[in-house]
């Protein structure tokens, strides 16, 4: 019956109770979700391994001789700076996984977000039991993309330094270039010009380069006995100089506090440095913070946070474990958003884009979802929704499952490609918070379209089911099969049927391998695969760290029309 | 010789001073504003952001600190009434409420004494002319010599006289001081001399008296009231059997176990004792009960309100202040004798800031926390503290009264043992667990009670000391810690920094991806038994996904709980454990360097203190290397050669000095609080170092006084 009543009721109930609520059917006893979660439970726990060997740090000798030192395990160090019992977002563990002959543990660096009275910070803790510490090209990558987050939020920074610098063999991969080691002190000078307030607590040793870290912060502490800080170590300076020098009277926190003035903070052991970094960011003010959001921006927050309606491990048992299989992403959206409240936007058109209005745990946010291959009016309908949300400074979300925008003759004519362009110059030029989750397949333009890594959204996080590349293993496997064949043909060679399947079982292992949310986090093309329960609560943390900036203006180039 | 004054002026009080402070000057306050009359407080420097300073409509500061420069300030006291125009002065009770002196003053500047006639203070105050006049008034008296030659001999042929036991008591005293017990005839001269020493220090006089001892007796008084028209009357009998050091801790109305026919042979026997000395106002006549052969002897008479009044307010429904107030104005009592009824059982608890596993040694320092249970027409609190106040040294050291009601004496004694168990201090020790204890005992609960019902039943009342450290601790204990750092896992630290209420950050707590959060918590069990060394304990919590946590421990299984806090920036938590649900209060403060953790959860009260780690900073400027390598250190650092404070007090005599050899026991020095004076000894052989104690000084409770070292005195 269509929703009419006498105007004398309405003073008891407004209009908008209960609308654009998501409801949603999906039978959590059903063969289909039942395969499905266990499917996903299976990756979690994989994933949760992963995990739990990157936290063991570079094995139990370098752990044993650590500890001997009186030194505590980097994550144990920050669970001692953060405010007891605060959430702990930490980036990319499964950096530097598989990538070089070795193991490198977490990329032999920790990253994260979490509070030091009340206050967010970006932690950057050396893990000295993974190759001393030393800087591997993925350890500068790690380091660096921890300070563009930091710099994007504006969040002091704590640095707890203990590393034996640059990987010397490697050093052609970590020293010369724009974004190598030089770059961190680089990111170091900019942030503290900009007021964000770069915090080192020198714990082990913090040798070459390393040595600017404390240097060029704003406020460094130094560990008696294991703390030194130096250009050149002993050894070196011997050969050099032929001085002989223990390493305390060359760089120990009494020479540097009392006569040096490298650094500030002299403490008796680990505990007190880490006690004294606490004491550091409780005396932080950072009204000086030029672009900090001032305090009336947040005024659309809600204060009340309301649960989805839907419980979130139900994300389990709903994402197929066919990646071809087609599942609404509403059935996501409704177990991630307050209440499962969705004001979609131009829900009948371009219906393959999902976009509309919510809230994260009161947080108003943009939803952009693929529900399908991209067609020209859902391009049209995506930068048309980002443009909007850009302008009322709303921050954007995207869920990606995208195959790619639709080929063919007819989708040509169209102008495919000119709404695609559109999408990205929109997705390009926003300037809110963006932050991406990919949930499924994440292929070709698609990828630019929903602000893949390349549009610098402030986070971006994997699905441990998620798949990464240019296109489809399958599919690639059937175009260079193609042209193989073609080869094949020119040359007047035969190319047996069973060749041409043993061609393509290549390829496509190869893009199942290189298209893996392992292999993308191993070279931090992601920020870190998280359980698909947890996407609420990574959302809504990472979407409060990046509401500390003030509001920007967008403005775009040339939309093609 | 009494005189009486024939005619009697009535008299409007508008506006009363009261000379005291504390509960007392807050319930007469509560009183005098329900009649509409105005209120002045008086107040020592210590005093000044009192709750009765508060309370009052005006108050006027008497003096520094010490009672003798304020409250015991006559003149100032004397000084304010006039300049704020009282008409009344209420003394309360101790300080100068049974001065005659004081009476005489306000007489004389033409201020209304509210209590009696001066004359009866005196002869009162004067426990061989009181004893004296109550014998020729035909009130029967305990057998002894009240007589004033004092010399030894006599004393002791008056002892033999009146046959052993027998108790020698200080003619000026009270509250058990210069009092002692003589058995036999051999200990007699040595317990006198202790007496008298001990008189003369507390009054500056040194006569004793001495009496027949009543074994097993009981201590039962009358409130009594009279007016200045003459009339006399009772308002029933309290039993104040139980006593710590001579002092009372519980008392109740009706007295258990008596008859209406000896309710009625006591009670007359009270108004004729107040008749003899013509009172007016509040008094009550106390009686020594013998337990054997039921005989009653007259006490003494104290000439006051005192401070278990309300349970004779409860079991009579009369407001007694009021009466004061009336018969102060010049107005016949309120009631006859036959109108006074008497209804229900009612129990009065001390709760006092003292340290009972240490003989009750008075306590003193900072309620951290304070919550009282919730009051009603049948509970009362009679407080003159709140939360953030501090006991100090310089008075007594009551916190509060708690006054229950019931229909019967069980269903009283019920109420009292619910009212003991919601009754949350911290910050100091109290005697509320203690208390508790008591309330519970079968003895007391069938009324089997006599002045020495604490000696008899030490060992149910006072705690055990442990023997063997962590395999003692008590399951429940663990259990409580476990509660403890769950609900301190529920509270975020919350922050006004990032200026939203709806900061995401302090929502999720212990939030990990891909990995469980757990951190291990440190608390050190505080036993309640007294010197015993702090118990460590260590709790694993662990975060779980779904707002749940795990604890788990030494000897003490996985507990999963969830909950979290009734509303934030409270101490109640709602914690569901292993399928029950609980209430629990937790505080959280830092006293003296030293992290508390104070958790209520059903009967029990945990403390715990949270080790926190040392960082010796010396070497920043020396270089030597003395680092605690990240260790947790126990609070209290106790060498066995620590001479520590026992209680808060003065240094009044000092003995040893630094390099002097001591053997274990002997005297170090003499701590006085609460006119009490403790004996600090040594608790090793050895010599004496780092004192640097004055006389005079004051110390806080458990500070280090001076170490004795054992071992050769290096001499340089």
């Amino acid at each position: 019956a269509a929703a009419s009543f006498g105007g004398w009721r309405r003073a008891f109930m407004s209009l908008d109770q209960d609308l654009n609520i998501l409801r949603d059917d999906v039978d959590s006893k059903s063969k289909d979700f039942v395969e499905n979660r266990n499917a996903m439970e299976e990756l979690l726990l994989d994933l949760r391994q992963q995990v739990e060997k990157v936290r063991l740090g570079g094995g139990s000798k370098a752990l044993e001789r650590h500890k001997k030192r009186n030194k505590f395990l980097p994550r144990e160090r920050i669970d001692h700076l953060l405010d007891p019992a605060s959430p702990f977002v930490e980036l990319s563990q499964l950096a530097g996984l598989e990538l070089y002959d070795e193991p490198l543990a977490a990329g032999g660096i920790v990253t994260g977000l979490g509070l030091v009275h009340g206050q967010l910070c970006m932690f950057i803790a050396n893990d000295p039991t993974v190759k001393g510490g030393t800087y591997y090209p993925i350890t500068v990558k790690k380091h660096l993309r921890a300070q563009e987050i930091a710099a994007q939020c504006n969040l002091p920074c704590i640095y707890l330094v203990d590393s034996g610098g640059a990987n010397l063999p490697r050093q052609a991969d970590v020293f010369p270039d724009r974004d190598h080691f030089g770059r961190i002190f680089y990111n170091q000078a900019q942030m503290s010009a900009a007021g964000i307030p770069q915090i080192a607590l020198v714990l082990g040793s913090c040798t070459a380069g390393g040595a600017y870290v404390p240097a060029m912060a704003d406020e460094s502490v130094i560990v008696k006995g294991n703390g030194t800080i130096f250009l050149a170590g002993p050894p070196l300076v011997k050969a050099a100089t032929g001085e002989d020098v223990s390493p305390e009277d060359l760089g120990g926190a009494a020479l540097h506090c009392k006569v040096s003035g490298v650094a500030d903070h002299f403490a008796a052991d680990e505990l007190h440095a880490l006690a004294i970094g606490r004491k550091i960011v409780q005396n932080l003010h950072l009204a000086g913070v030029t672009n900090k959001a001032p305090q009336d921006c947040f005024k659309s927050v809600d204060e009340k946070i309301r649960e989805p309606l839907y419980s979130t491990e139900e994300l389990h048992g709903i994402v197929p474990t066919d990646r071809r299989k087609s599942y609404d992403v509403r059935s996501v959206i409704a177990r991630i958003v307050d209440g499962s409240e969705f004001n979609e936007f131009k829900k009948l058109y371009g219906t393959t884009l999902v976009t509309g209005f919510a809230r994260i745990m009161g947080q108003p946010v943009g939803i952009v979802a693929n529900n399908g291959i991209l067609f020209t009016e859902s391009a049209l309908k995506g930068a048309h929704f980002i443009q909007l949300c850009a302008q009322r400074h709303i921050p954007l979300i995207f869920l990606q499952n995208i195959t790619g925008f639709m080929v063919g003759s007819r989708s040509e004519a169209s102008g495919i490609a000119k709404a695609g362009a559109k999408m990205v110059m929109a997705v390009a030029c926003a300037k809110v918070p963006k932050i991406t989750i990919i949930v499924g397949g994440s292929y070709g333009a698609g990828n630019y379209g929903m602000c893949g890594r390349a549009y610098s959204p402030n986070f971006l996080f994997m699905w441990p089911n998620a798949r990464i590349s240019v296109m489809g293993g399958s599919q690639a496997a059937g175009v260079l099969a193609q042209v193989e064949r073609e080869k094949h043909k020119r040359d007047h060679t035969t190319w047996s049927a069973e060749e041409e399947e043993k061609f393509k079982a290549k390829v496509m292992d190869g893009y199942d391998k290189e298209g893996h949310p392992y292999y993308a986090s191993a070279r931090l093309w992601d920020d870190g695969i998280i359980d698909p329960a947890d996407t609420r609560k990574v959302l809504a943390l990472c979407l409060s760290a990046c509401s500390q900036t003030a509001p920007q203006v967008s403005s775009y180039g040339v939309f093609r029309m | 010789p009494i005189h009486k004054e024939d005619k009697v002026k009535r008299v409007g009080i508008k506006k009363i001073l009261i000379a005291n402070r504390g509960e007392i000057a807050c319930r007469v306050m509560r009183t005098a504003q329900k009649l509409g009359v105005q209120t002045v407080a008086v107040y020592s420097d210590a005093d000044r952001h009192a709750k009765h300073v508060h309370d009052a409509d005006e108050a006027v500061h008497i003096g520094p600190a010490p009672a003798s420069a304020s409250y015991l300030n006559a003149s100032a006291i004397v000084t304010a009434a006039l300049e704020t125009q009282a008409q009344a002065i209420h003394p309360g009770y101790g300080f100068l409420s049974e001065s005659s002196q004081f009476a005489e003053l306000c007489k004389q500047k033409g201020i209304i004494f509210m209590g009696p006639p001066s004359a009866a203070i005196q002869a009162m105050g004067d426990k061989s002319v009181a004893k004296t006049m109550m014998s020729a008034a035909g009130v029967p008296v305990v057998p002894g010599y009240h007589g004033e030659d004092q010399s030894v001999l006599l004393l002791q042929a008056e002892a033999n006289r009146i046959g052993y036991p027998v108790l020698i008591k200080a003619t000026q005293g009270g509250g058990g001081k210069g009092m002692r017990i003589v058995h036999s005839e051999s200990e007699f001269s040595e317990s006198l001399a202790s007496a008298q020493r001990e008189s003369q220090a507390a009054f500056g006089d040194s006569r004793v008296l001495i009496e027949k001892y009543v074994s097993q007796p009981r201590h039962i008084e009358v409130q009594i009231f009279g007016d200045k028209h003459g009339n006399v009357v009772h308002l029933n009998e309290r039993d104040c059997s139980v006593q710590r050091r001579h002092q009372k801790i519980i008392e109740e109305a009706p007295a258990p176990h008596i008859t209406s026919e000896f309710r009625q042979r006591i009670g007359q026997a009270a108004v004729n004792a107040a008749k003899a000395v013509g009172y007016e106002s509040a008094g009550t006549v106390e009686f020594i009960v013998d337990t054997l052969s039921g005989d009653f002897y007259f006490m003494e008479m104290n000439t006051r309100l005192q401070v278990e009044h309300p349970v004779t307010e409860m079991v009579t429904g009369q407001d007694l202040v009021e009466w004061q107030i009336r018969v102060a104005s010049g107005e016949v009592l309120p009631l006859q004798q036959d109108q006074i009824k008497l209804s229900g059982h009612s129990f009065e608890a001390r709760i006092y800031a003292e340290n009972v596993p240490k003989g009750f040694l008075p306590a003193a320092g900072l309620l951290h926390h304070y919550h009282p249970p919730a009051i009603s027409s049948t509970v009362r609190v009679e407080s003159g503290v709140g939360k953030g106040d501090a006991v100090s040294v310089f008075y007594d050291p009551m916190i509060a009264k708690l006054v229950v009601w019931g229909q019967d004496r069980s269903a009283a004694l019920i109420k009292l043992h619910d009212c003991l168990t919601k009754f949350q201090i911290s910050g100091l020790p109290t005697n509320i667990g203690f208390l508790k204890t008591l309330a519970n005992h079968h003895a007391f609960a069938a009324g089997d009670v006599d002045t020495h019902f604490i000696e008899r039943f030490k060992p149910d009342l006072l705690p055990v000391p442990l023997v063997k450290q962590d395999d003692a601790v008590p399951q429940e204990t663990r259990v409580g810690a476990a509660l403890a750092a769950a609900a301190i896992s529920t509270t975020s630290s919350r922050s006004k920094e990032m200026g939203s209420k709806g900061f995401i950050w302090n929502s999720e707590l212990g939030f990990r991806l891909n990995h469980e959060y757990s951190r291990i918590l440190h608390f050190d069990w505080k036993p309640e038994a007294g010197d015993v060394p702090l118990v460590p304990l260590a709790l694993r919590v662990t975060h779980g996904k779904l707002g749940d946590y795990t604890v788990e421990g030494h000897k003490l299984e996985k507990i999963c709980i969830t909950g979290k806090q009734v509303e934030s920036d409270s101490h109640e938590y709602r914690l569901h454990v292993n399928n029950k649900s609980t209430s629990l209060s937790l505080v959280q403060f830092h006293q003296g360097g030293v992290s508390h953790v104070d958790l209520w959860e059903g009967e029990r009260h945990h403390q715990f203190t949270v080790p926190m780690p040392q960082f010796d900073t010396s070497d920043e400027l020396s270089g030597e290397h003395r680092s605690s390598g990240g260790q947790h250190e126990r609070n209290q650092v106790q060498t066995p050669g620590a001479v520590i404070a026992p209680m808060a007090g003065r240094v009044v005599k000092l003995f040893a000095d630094n390099g002097i050899k001591v053997k274990k026991g002997d005297a170090i020095l003499v701590l006085e609080a609460m006119k009490m004076e403790h004996v600090v000894k040594a608790p090793v052989e050895g010599w004496v170092r780092g004192c640097k104690i004055e006389v005079g000084q004051q110390v806080s409770d458990n500070t280090i006084l001076c170490h004795i070292e054992v071992g050769i005195l290096e001499m340089n």
